[in-house]
């Protein structure tokens, strides 16, 4: 389970649509299973099937993130045009440990699709998404 | 020698400068063809990780990439 407040999660929504039809991606901090704090993150590769985020945003939001006694726990990216579920290549490249991602589908774009997973080792679980 | 790692203290078993490489060998980090690193508030190219080298008292923080696609 992860809770998100619902307030975080529509900001979230309303990034993967204003980025459409590119890919968005961003990260929410906070604490135990409780999100916080919501950083939209720049997609280097601008593109509709792939994302990057930038190292100097990403190490900036970490520092920002331990300055302020939060954890990253989500990472965040859309899917314009596929499934709310981890492509392959997410699979491949989910390498940050004890962080839950967080994936927003635009397949149907009057009624966006978000499903938070677990991905260890190539094995993804569903996580329960709380609205708070 | 001391390190601050990713915000935490951190000692290795070296008294003497080591290259980054073998520094994320040394902290077991795991896949590091995936990982970026700053070094002293410096993003390292990966081509430098066997040339810049970690000294007493350093600040490194490292994470992995971050992305994905459809």
């Amino acid at each position: 389970m992860v809770e998100i407040p619902k307030e975080i999660l529509a900001a979230v929504i309303s990034h993967a649509q204003s980025g459409f039809p590119l890919e968005v991606c961003g990260i929410l901090g906070g604490n135990g299973k409780v999100v916080a704090s919501h950083h939209p993150m720049t997609n280097t590769d601008a593109s509709n099937d792939h994302f990057m985020m930038d190292p100097k945003e990403q190490f900036a939001v970490v520092k920002a993130l331990r300055a302020s006694g939060e954890e990253m726990l989500v990472i965040y990216h859309s899917h314009p045009e596929s499934p709310a579920r981890p492509s392959q290549e997410d699979i491949r490249l989910a390498l940050t440990p004890n962080v839950h991602h967080l994936i927003v589908s635009l397949e149907a774009r009057d009624k966006p699709v978000a499903k938070v997973f677990r991905i260890n080792g190539g094995v993804v679980e569903p996580v329960e998404i709380v609205v708070a | 020698m001391n390190l601050t790692v990713n915000g935490k203290p951190a000692s290795i078993a070296e008294e003497n400068p080591v290259p980054v490489s073998q520094l994320l060998e040394l902290l077991r980090v795991e896949q590091r063809e995936y990982v970026t690193v700053e070094l002293n508030g410096d993003i390292l190219d990966r081509g430098d990780f066997d040339g810049a080298t970690v000294k007493d008292g350093d600040n490194v923080e490292f994470l992995y990439f971050m992305g994905g696609g459809r």
